[in-house]
């Protein structure tokens, strides 16, 4: 559907943004690239909608090679992160605007407009002004708008990062749906994890120019490809590893664990030792084998609703011995207090090791 | 009670030398009763040259206005996309034209294009011509260049400001919706820009209908708007009523068009209060550095040509080579000259005649300013018009009005500097305003929790951040002094003339010698010009001024 080959952007002779991405969209999938601001996703969405020009590189839609098609006869849909909203037309002529430039009749038009708004849940705004729309709904305009010409590709910059968090997640997930009942093939930008997991069939992490990793979301949380993608995902506990026993077994500042076979083929120089902060239990032991025991300190005790987390100091292991976890807070009638002593059992199955960035 | 005296100040003014003086000229223009008021009307009307002054003063500030877009247009958009080495210097050369006097930039315009000019000088040598190949002297075209050099600028700053503003998204919006770049400008670039066009165009049409100094220095007599014929029935044929009827005419030509004005002009800084933000952007082709460096390049030479050529000429006009004779010539009372003193003391005169509007024009404005920032005052809703209505009032108008209303004060030597204070004050009050609003309430409250008592808050933030607006505002008004040509023609007293004014009739008299002096003069007021522009250039503030 759209494969990225390659592409170079230098802004500055000493500042070059995209070192050659490659990346391929497939049909009907949406694919998100994620990575903190600066790192050229949103100049890789850009080039792809003919915005920007790629120094190197070919940028292929349905096998055609577009790279030097100007953006208006790309038939690339792009969403802009403040919306773009034509302040001069209203909700329905915003919204007919690109249907105009593609020369649909007017009855074609209205149809389409009718369409869209009921799409998006706008039915009756037809006419208002664009101005006078609240962030979500002006928000749900400028998809309806990106969406009416029937593009080949959509393409999202941030479409969510102006709102509030609440109205955030609601949107996410009607525009999941809406993506998925138009059978759209998407590619959209964003810097919020928890967006790239509720929106995207895969994920394509991004960092300063280059991509890291491309996967779906449960792997990519599951199995980060490096320390980058792992603290990028909210992954604090990653341990230096300092020696290799045999395949399966390695040792790190706070003791040795046995790790599952995939894992032991993974010996690389500067590799760590990823903990999840769902990987332990707190205080009674569970029944599988495959869990040691650790003893500590409460450090901090933060409460995040339906799980609380602690920052636990383990007993001399030094600095490396801080770790991160999270627990349920169901059936638990108040929060371990600083400086309490805690044990933990660390389930060894969840663990992985990641390999230096 | 106290402030109330202050912000009564104003309105005094204002009152005293701006309404009274046009209720005199409603008064001449409509005798003591209704039946003479009809008669005098019809009269004016029946006059032949009426509706060709009227015909003229409307066409030829429309084709201005055309032609000032049409140039400024395109400067505006590489103003507003790209950031540029150079751009601050052109942006500080645009302000010359809008501050230079007409008695500066019209005989520049004829050191470069006119008969004697430069140019033409230098072709005849070149190409070995008998005659000067550029015949523009007592041209409209001349007219027309002149303003659109003087009026380009407005369009520049406000529809590049407005521009720059613009999301460049909306345009890529359209573009990824399948828009070409023509209908991208079409549909998105020209309907969004349009508020601020028509505002740039109003504004133009108004200083180029009421057009004086260009037109009477360039035209001859061959072309007169209504300001020029109010000045010749006025002056030269001492006809009062009809003087006075079409001061009224252009009277309401320019209110109306500046309460158009107005209107555009309070929404369009509505809407660039709700995104103050810059797009402009490093050129990114070759094809982008090649527009940027001819619209440079134009600014340059467009401006500073008939500058240069005016300073040159100054030096050099006749055959020979450089010569200070012009500038010798200043200091003596020739025998045939118009004037009753060496005209080197105009320039003293002038000075005093600008540091006495500065003294009387910025304690006003800036009376009038805190009054104005309230704008919830009575004192507010009753300045604020009066403070447009003089912008919409022509120089001349305003003279006459002096000549009809003022009786025995009419000698008086402050009647000069009053006039430039009345010209000079809503200048004043559009720099210092917007800086007393721009004054960030959220800044006074940071000092005050970090510990400044209400003296050391107001020495400390608005002190500083006013002194600029206030050095700007001196500026200008020290400029507008210099520089009034208009009211000062028709109420200095012959024996103080002032730079204008010896400029002028130098250049109505015949001979090399007094075109020479007109230069010199000319040259003489375009460096103390030059001095305030630097000023104004040096203190510039952020969020702008508005006009």
């Amino acid at each position: 559907m759209l494969e990225v080959r390659a592409i170079h952007k230098r802004f500055a002779p000493d500042k070059e943004v995209l070192q050659g991405v490659s990346l391929t969209v497939e049909p009907q999938e949406i694919l998100c690239l994620l990575g903190p601001s600066g790192c050229g996703k949103s100049t890789l969405l850009r080039i792809i909608a003919g915005l920007e020009r790629a120094d190197q590189g070919r940028v292929l839609l349905n096998g055609s090679d577009i790279t030097e098609t100007p953006a208006h006869r790309r038939n690339v849909g792009l969403m802009f992160q403040d919306y773009a909203l034509f302040p001069h037309l209203n909700v329905a002529e915003n919204i007919a605007y690109g249907l105009r430039m593609h020369g649909a009749p007017a009855s074609e038009r209205r149809r389409r407009v009718g369409e869209m708004l009921a799409l998006v849940n706008l039915e009756g705004y037809a006419h208002r002004s664009v101005d006078d729309l609240s962030g979500g709904e002006q928000q749900r305009v400028a998809l309806a708008r990106t969406l009416a010409p029937n593009p080949t590709l959509l393409l999202l910059d941030e479409p969510v990062a102006n709102l509030d968090r609440l109205l955030r997640e609601e949107l996410i997930e009607a525009l999941r749906r809406i993506l998925k009942r138009l059978q759209v093939t998407t590619l959209f930008v964003t810097h919020d994890q928890e967006e790239a997991f509720a929106l995207a069939d895969r994920i394509a992490v991004m960092r300063a120019g280059r991509l890291e990793q491309v996967d779906a979301p449960a792997s990519l949380y599951r199995r980060p490809a490096n320390t980058f993608v792992a603290a990028f995902l909210g992954f604090r506990n990653l341990l230096p590893i300092l020696e290799w026993r045999g395949a399966h077994a390695v040792r790190t500042p706070i003791g040795t664990f046995d790790l599952p076979e995939r894992d032991a083929a993974r010996s690389a120089v500067g590799a760590r030792l990823l903990i999840p902060p769902d990987a332990a239990v707190l205080d009674s032991a569970p029944s599988g084998a495959a869990h040691v025991p650790l003893v500590g300190r409460v450090v901090a005790a933060t409460f995040r609703g339906s799980v609380f987390r602690l920052q636990v100091a383990l007993e001399g292991s030094g600095e490396d011995g801080m770790l991160y976890f999270e627990f349920r807070t169901r059936g638990r009638e108040r929060l371990p207090g600083q400086g309490e002593p805690v044990r933990l059992w660390l389930d060894t199955t969840q663990m992985c090791v990641v390999k230096e960035a | 009670m106290m402030q109330a005296a202050l912000y009564a100040l104003p309105i005094l003014f204002l009152t005293i030398f701006y309404l009274y003086p046009l209720l005199a000229i409603l008064r001449v223009s409509f005798g003591a009763s209704l039946t003479e008021a009809m008669e005098q009307a019809s009269a004016a009307l029946r006059a032949p040259g009426f509706w060709r002054v009227l015909w003229f003063t409307t066409w030829q500030a429309t084709v201005s206005t055309l032609l000032t877009v049409l140039v400024g247009l395109p400067l505006a958009g590489v103003f507003a996309r790209f950031d540029f080495p150079g751009k601050g210097v052109m942006a500080a050369l645009l302000t010359v034209p809008f501050v230079m006097p007409t008695v500066v930039v019209a005989p520049a315009f004829l050191a470069l294009i006119g008969r004697n000019g430069l140019l033409n000088a230098w072709l005849q040598r070149l190409l070995h011509l008998d005659a000067p190949p550029i015949q523009l002297e007592q041209t409209i075209w001349l007219i027309l260049l002149v303003h659109v050099f003087y009026n380009v600028a407005i369009v520049i700053r406000t529809v590049g400001g407005f521009w720059s503003a613009l999301p460049p998204t909306l345009a890529e919006a359209a573009a990824a919706l399948g828009a070409s770049p023509q209908r991208r400008f079409w549909t998105v670039t020209v309907p969004l820009l349009a508020p601020s066009l028509i505002a740039a165009s109003l504004l133009v049409f108004l200083f180029c209908f009421t057009s004086f100094g260009v037109i009477l220095i360039l035209g001859g007599l061959r072309f007169a708007t209504l300001e020029v014929e109010i000045y010749r029935q006025a002056v030269s044929y001492f006809n009062l009523p009809m003087a006075a009827f079409l001061s009224i005419v252009q009277l309401f030509f320019t209110f109306t068009v500046m309460a158009l004005y107005t209107r555009v002009q309070a929404r369009l800084s509505r809407t660039l209060r709700l995104r103050r933000r810059a797009f402009a952007r490093r050129p990114a082709s070759w094809r982008q550095w090649a527009v940027v460096g001819l619209a440079l390049t134009a600014t340059f030479i467009g401006v500073l040509s008939p500058l240069v050529a005016l300073a040159v000429r100054s030096f050099t006009l006749g055959d020979g080579g450089p010569t200070l004779v012009y500038y010798q010539a200043l200091g003596e009372n020739l025998r045939q000259s118009a004037f009753f003193a060496p005209p080197i003391t105009a320039v003293r005169n002038s000075f005093v005649y600008a540091l006495a509007t500065l003294a009387i024009s910025l304690p006003l404005g800036v009376i009038a300013s805190y009054a104005l920032a309230q704008s919830r005052s009575r004192w507010a809703a009753i300045l604020d018009p009066l403070l447009l209505l003089p912008l919409g009032t022509s120089a001349v108008t305003l003279g006459f009005g002096y000549i009809v209303a003022m009786g025995p004060l009419r000698a008086s030597p402050w009647l000069a500097p009053v006039a430039h204070s009345l010209i000079a004050l809503p200048f004043v009050v559009r720099t210092f305003l917007p800086a007393l609003r721009a004054l960030d309430r959220r800044l006074r409250e940071a000092a005050s929790t970090l510990g400044a008592d209400p003296l050391q808050r107001w020495w400390t933030i608005d002190a500083p951040l006013l002194l600029r607006a206030l050095l700007i505002s001196a500026a200008f008004a020290f400029a507008i002094s210099l520089g009034e040509f208009g009211a000062t023609l028709l109420i200095a007293r012959p024996d103080r003339p002032t730079m204008p004014l010896v400029i002028y009739r130098a250049l109505s008299q015949p001979g090399l010698m007094n075109y020479g002096q007109a230069l010199a003069m000319s040259t003489i007021l375009m460096a103390s010009t030059a001095l305030s522009i630097l000023l104004i250039e040096r203190f510039r503030l952020p969020q702008g001024e508005e006009f």
